[in-house]
């Protein structure tokens, strides 16, 4: 690992993280690493500049607001009230006053009144207008790549204006003109040549999930498989890729593939879209995230199952439960061929993709699950809600079933739970500080600062309650947290899976 | 009838038709353009019954607001609800006879301007004293809370100080109306109270008052959390079908 070269911040007394003084150009030195030639050229995008690149950015800036009755809006409307300036957790980190979702939108919105309305052509100086000159394209990729896109100041705007949506756009333009994010792009390319983010390859995949069948099988002494490719099986399980072979991950997988045999469901994994995460949601590139959503919808065709659930990951549900059907027809009411197909095929007694937490909770409620509670005493559980599940989906068919759930879930099987302070939890959800095309080595004093409010209040239920395990039910969540709960000094294992603790209760029928 | 006369009469006019073509032209703007994907800022409601009492709530409670900073709620609140009372009074204007509702809240307009003031110059001295407010705004900013208080100030004036000619006033309010064109009273005060009326109706459309508008359009605030019933699909997204199925 690098050397550090920056401070972690100081944990709080309590679960309050103390708005700081804004602190300009604190984070102005923070730049992911650029994307190099290959991805960008698979993806369609250069590389570099091109002499033109400031007449492509505001080219393409206009084709976005065409296209994106949100990005329109959310440029007139808003007042600079400053109602969302204290609610990034990146500001809260870093006191750079860019990191306040308002700040980071004014990036663009200045650019965006220079070029767009008519006070900014007339009298730029009078309603902060700008040219749009290297420099901010500079602070744009600093800054659109400090932001998790995890709406929480899109919640405490009177208008909801989502900076989400703004950073999606930004970096879609930043890609356009030729800089692109590595991390982002390279797994763009992967997902789509290889079938995950992780670009690991079906017949290593084979193996991997054999080995976790027999370790299984040593452990519990029952045969609990993890089918792959089975042609006809009941369920397509897409699952983000880190669940194969990433710590604490695999602890879910091996939770799913426990409901699964307990039910007696035939469920199958599939090699061609074995990764449920979509990062197409992050660059903001509608047809990158159609075509690598498209897997799915050709792996369900293809194995013919009767119902797609999706595993534990944040925007991966996102892009599952509001877009699919949007992208690829997997859901109810459209009228094209696939949805047509897809709607003869699928079992439409159930929601359609369906999260594995509403699986699981379905069968708790109807008794077809048995728990051993106990076997999970030696942990003490908060659960920690990710923003994409929190803030942009929904599960079961109440509004708030997204919070309910996984808790219920928790509670059915483990007999210590307490919740975080009531302004860090639910809608109000603080990011794990890594989402949104975050999760890299390059950013991680912006993801180590961006961590502190939830670091407080999770700090807030060990000191008040002993808590020594945080479930979510995200792979991002659980990758960042596992990186950077020991610049905290907290354990990095605290961190887990709701079908961890499935898993550790579950009695095998 | 004087050269005063005829040039508040322009204003006016001119001002009404770049207020009210603008808003529309920005609300079909905003309405022809699509929502591709389905954004709403979840817990959502699950039915459009349900978005309207959200919106409702929002607008009229201004419900995000109140949950994210009770001070901008505060001065905002009382800022918006007061000048709302305040328009209504000034119905009686426009209208012969005078409605009964109108002439009921005349007591009550006359005090909201208060709230409207202590509202605008709360909101004000944020822009002043919280650094984080500070470093957003813009000059345009200050101006339009200027303007504002300006507009409320000299009504203020009007109503509690040194009373203009209502009648004459209203004849000539009620002739823009009806095309029958009445003198102005050259009084400095509401000649001053007119003319920021105008301007702030000349750049309503062209500022950061689209935010009136706006929040009906707000994807994140007027869709329906229904993605798994109804498949949402934008023009250009249905081209992108046909192109590459
Ligand atoms: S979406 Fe999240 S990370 Fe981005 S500006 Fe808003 S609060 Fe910050
Ligand atoms: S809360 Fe909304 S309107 Fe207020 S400053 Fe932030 S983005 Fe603008």
């Amino acid at each position: 690992m690098a050397k550090i070269e920056f401070e972690v911040p100081a944990l709080a007394e309590d679960s309050y993280t103390e708005v700081p003084a804004i602190k300009p150009g604190a984070m102005s030195h923070l730049k992911s690493f650029i994307a190099p030639q290959a991805p960008q050229e698979f993806l369609g995008y250069p590389w570099d500049l091109a002499p033109d690149w400031k007449e492509r950015a505001i080219g393409r800036m206009g084709e976005h607001l065409k296209k994106y009755r949100g990005l329109r809006v959310f440029m007139d409307a808003c007042v600079h009230c400053g109602a969302c300036t204290d609610k990034c957790h990146y500001y809260l980190g870093t006191s750079d006053p860019n990191n306040m979702p308002v700040a980071r939108q004014e990036l663009m919105r200045k650019v965006y009144r220079r070029y767009f309305t008519l006070g900014g052509k007339i009298a730029p100086w009078l309603v902060g207008a700008e040219d749009l000159t290297k420099e901010t394209l500079d602070k744009w990729y600093s800054y659109y790549h400090q932001c998790s896109e995890c709406r929480r100041c899109s919640v405490f705007c009177p208008y909801g204006i989502d900076t989400a949506e703004i950073t999606m756009a930004g970096r879609e333009i930043l890609n356009y003109v030729g800089m692109g994010q590595k991390y982002s792009s390279e797994i763009l390319g992967k997902v789509q040549k290889i079938g995950n983010n992780l670009g690991l390859p079906g017949p290593a995949l084979e193996d991997t999930l054999l080995g976790m069948e027999e370790d299984m099988e040593d452990e519990t002494g029952v045969p609990v498989k993890i089918p792959l490719d089975v042609k006809g099986a009941e369920v397509l399980l897409v699952t983000p890729s880190a669940d194969f072979f990433s710590e604490p991950h695999v602890e879910s997988l091996i939770g799913y593939a426990k409901v699964f045999h307990s039910l007696g469901v035939s469920w199958t994994l599939s090699s061609h879209a074995s990764e449920a995460g979509n990062f197409g949601l992050f660059n903001g590139n509608y047809e990158t995230m159609r075509k690598v959503a498209m897997r799915i919808r050709d792996a369900a065709l293809e194995l013919g199952v009767k119902r797609i659930i999706v595993g534990e990951c944040g925007h991966a549900w996102r892009v599952a439960y509001a877009f699919w059907n949007t992208l690829t027809g997997i859901g109810y009411g459209g009228d094209d061929k696939f949805s047509q197909m897809l709607q003869k095929q699928l079992d439409d007694r159930y929601p359609q993709p369906s999260h594995i937490c509403e699986f699981t909770w379905e069968h708790i409620q109807n008794g077809a699950l048995k728990f051993d509670k106990e076997a999970n005493d030696h942990r003490i559980i908060t659960y920690h809600d990710s923003c994409n599940v929190a803030r942009a989906s929904r599960m079961g068919n109440m509004p708030g079933g997204q919070f309910i759930i996984p808790r219920s879930i928790i509670k059915a099987v483990a007999n210590n739970f307490y919740d975080m302070a009531p302004d860090t939890v639910f809608e109000s959800t603080f990011c794990c500080g890594g989402g949104g095309g975050m999760l890299t080595d390059d950013l991680i004093e912006a993801r180590v600062k961006g961590a502190l409010p939830r670091m407080n209040a999770l700090n807030d239920v060990v000191q008040k309650h002993d808590v020594n395990f945080m479930a979510t039910i995200c792979a991002i969540c659980k990758a960042q947290f596992t990186k950077v709960l020991p610049f905290y000094k907290f354990d990095m294992s605290m961190v887990g899976g709701v079908h961890q603790l499935v898993g550790t209760a579950i009695k095998l029928g | 009838m004087t050269t005063l006369t005829v040039f508040y009469i322009g204003l006016f006019y001119i001002a009404a038709i770049i207020f009210f073509g603008g808003l529309a032209y920005r609300i079909y703007e905003y309405s022809r353009t699509p929502a591709p994907l389905n954004i709403p800022t979840t817990p959502a409601p699950t039915t459009a019954g349900g978005v309207v009492v959200r919106m409702a709530r929002e607008v009229v409670l201004f419900e995000s607001l109140f949950k994210s900073n009770k001070w901008i709620w505060v001065f905002g609140w009382l800022f918006h609800v007061g000048m709302a009372v305040v328009l209504l009074r000034h119905f009686r204007y426009f209208q012969e006879p005078v409605w009964f509702w109108v002439e009921f809240i005349q007591p009550y307009g006359k005090y909201a301007s208060f709230a409207m003031v202590a509202g605008l110059a709360g909101l004000w001295a944020r822009r002043f004293m919280v650094d984080r407010v500070r470093y957003i705004s813009t000059p345009s900013d200050h101006l339009m809370l200027a303007l504002l208080l300006g507009i409320a100030l000299s009504g203020m004036m009007m109503t509690f100080v040194a009373h203009t000619d209502i009648v004459a006033l209203k004849a000539f309010a009620l002739g823009l109306l009806t095309f029958d064109w009445h003198p102005l009273p050259a009084d400095p005060v509401l000649l001053a109270h007119l003319t920021l009326v105008a301007v702030l109706m000349i750049i309503f459309p062209v500022s950061k008052l689209l935010h009136a508008p706006g929040i009906f359009f707000s994807p994140s605030r007027n869709q329906v959390d229904n993605p798994r019933d109804r498949r949402h699909i934008a023009p250009w997204a249905q081209a992108l079908e046909r192109d590459n199925a």
